[in-house]
């Protein structure tokens, strides 16, 4: 099994097992988010919150993403490392843009961008919420008392412009990385053919624009409103 | 269209003793090439040029110059066989480029392709590969009679588009990871869809594969480069094949 792991296309498999995996959380977590724009009172994203923190099947879904997260991330160097080492001398002219994209060329870099994203953000919320919950204000919504998420995440974007743009910047480069990563999921694990590659590409970029627009639209929404 | 001349073109090329030595980059003149020449035409114009000047003339590979070989190799101005589309460098013609232009040839740059000689590299490695599984066994004896083994349609047709492949190494050229991918999934494609290829068709892809690892080339991250450099046009959709007959054997054991 390490020798699969550790051959071409054992590591492609890897990455792209990791990376649809990070595509479904990504739809969840997006979902919800959006629920932060639909009701400015927060009920309704302090009710989301509430049910995932609490929700048993959350509980076991969180080490996992916690891992899918790291082998993701190990691979994909351990992964451009290999390819880097193919071509021990650079060419001297290049001239790569007509025949491949950008994004798919630099897939490393933007996933290292996300990356720094990512440590940020967990810093800003994910910590907040589990390891100093008392520095959180409450608030009673049906009865039931519970940590006001809303306000946490609210106060960061109303407070900071420059949040607003670091949080729109984080979506944005997500997005790039997926209209190339989401088809090339599809690609690596061989469900593909002349029929499918043009439907996972459509399915591909819209994916990405959804996710790019609708993460950007939560900061954008605070940045204009408040 | 007629011809027209090029007055004068600067060529910037990579010049290398043997395997060896270091290498370095040359930049040569060159005066009234037709636009209606082959890009080897005008090397060879060059050459003829540096030999009266007692330089030791530039060493590239060729051999059929009609587009069917794949000897012909170069990374012409940034691109594998050049700016032309579905082209050898041997069927580039001079009219894709500019009066006064200075035209960067480099070989085709792999750890699996070393240079041998100024622009001539060992291609060896896909050799090797296609020993590792690139074959069907066949009984020996009298010729079969014709369509005895019945072939769908559609299945010749993409065996025989896969079959395409001369094995010029431009996919592995283009690829920013130097992958072997496109050339591998070709040879498995096309073996992979037919009757014949079935004998062997459960370890082909692995011991490919596995070889084409050993030797060095790189990962393949789909971005497609190759297909569009490839002379023949081999499509990407090979490389999903090759993926999934790679995967099933390999997770089916
Ligand atoms: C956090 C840091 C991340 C890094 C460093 C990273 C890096 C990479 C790299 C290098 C690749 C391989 C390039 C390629 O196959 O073309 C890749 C592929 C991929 N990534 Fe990421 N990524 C990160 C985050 C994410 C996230 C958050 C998602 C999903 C929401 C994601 C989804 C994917 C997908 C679907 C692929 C395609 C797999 C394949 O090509 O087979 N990545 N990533
Ligand atoms: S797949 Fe295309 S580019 Fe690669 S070796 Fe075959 S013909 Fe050349
Ligand atoms: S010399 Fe044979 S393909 Fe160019």
């Amino acid at each position: 099994m390490s020798k699969f792991l550790a051959a071409s296309i054992g590591r492609k498999f890897l990455m792209s097992i990791t990376g649809l995996f990070l595509v479904a959380f990504i739809a969840v977590h997006l979902t919800l988010n959006l629920l932060l724009i639909f009701d400015d009172s927060g009920e309704l994203f302090n009710l989301g919150a509430n049910f995932m923190a609490t929700n048993p099947a959350i509980k076991i879904m969180e080490p996992l993403l916690g891992l899918g997260f790291l082998i993701h991330i190990l691979w994909s160097f351990y992964l451009e490392f290999q390819n880097w080492k193919a071509r021990p001398v650079k060419y001297d002219k290049k001239n790569m843009s007509g025949a491949s994209s950008w994004a798919s060329r630099n897939m490393l870099v933007l996933g290292a961008l996300v990356m720094v994203f990512l440590i940020i953000h967990i810093i800003n919320f994910f910590w907040v919420i589990k390891f100093d919950p008392h520095t959180m204000s409450t608030i009673v919504i049906g009865g039931e008392e519970m940590e006001d998420t809303y306000t946490l995440v609210a106060d960061l974007f109303k407070g900071s412009v420059a949040y607003c743009f670091f949080y729109i910047l984080g979506g944005l480069l997500l997005g790039f990385h997926l209209s190339h990563g989401f088809w090339s999921a599809f690609q690596t694990l061989g469900l593909n053919n002349k029929y499918w590659m043009k439907r996972w590409q459509a399915i591909g970029y819209a994916y990405a624009i959804i996710v790019a627009i609708g993460f950007a639209a939560i900061p954008l929404y605070f940045l204009v409103k408040f | 269209m007629a011809d027209k001349i090029l007055k004068k073109l600067n060529i910037k090329v990579w010049r290398q003793k043997n395997a060896s030595s270091k290498g370095k980059f040359e930049t040569y003149t060159i005066e009234n090439i037709s636009t209606g020449s082959s890009f080897l035409e005008m090397m060879d114009i060059l050459n003829n040029e540096l030999i009266e000047k007692g330089i030791d003339p530039i060493a590239f590979d060729h051999d059929c110059r009609e587009g069917i070989c794949g000897t012909c190799s170069l990374y012409i101005n940034g691109r594998p066989h050049g700016p032309d589309t579905e082209v050898t460098t041997c069927q580039l013609h001079m009219r894709k480029f500019k009066d006064g232009e200075t035209i960067t040839v480099e070989p085709w740059r792999a750890a699996a392709f070393p240079v041998i000689k100024d622009l001539i590299v060992d291609r060896t490695a896909f050799e090797k590969i296609l020993q590792a599984g690139g074959f069907v066994s066949v009984n020996t004896g009298g010729v079969p009679d014709a369509n005895t083994i019945p072939v769908a349609y559609e299945d010749a047709e993409e065996s025989m588009d896969a079959a395409a492949c001369i094995g010029c190494g431009a996919c592995v050229a283009a690829c920013k990871n130097s992958s072997a991918m496109l050339f591998v999934s070709a040879k498995v494609s096309h073996l992979a869809k037919l009757p014949q290829g079935q004998v062997e068709a459960k370890k082909r892809a692995r011991n490919m594969v596995a070889k084409m690892d050993e030797l060095g080339f790189g990962g393949c991250t789909n971005t497609g480069a190759c297909e569009v450099e490839c002379p023949k046009s081999i499509s990407i959709t090979n490389i999903a094949r090759l993926n999934r007959e790679y995967l099933v054997s390999r997770l089916s054991r």
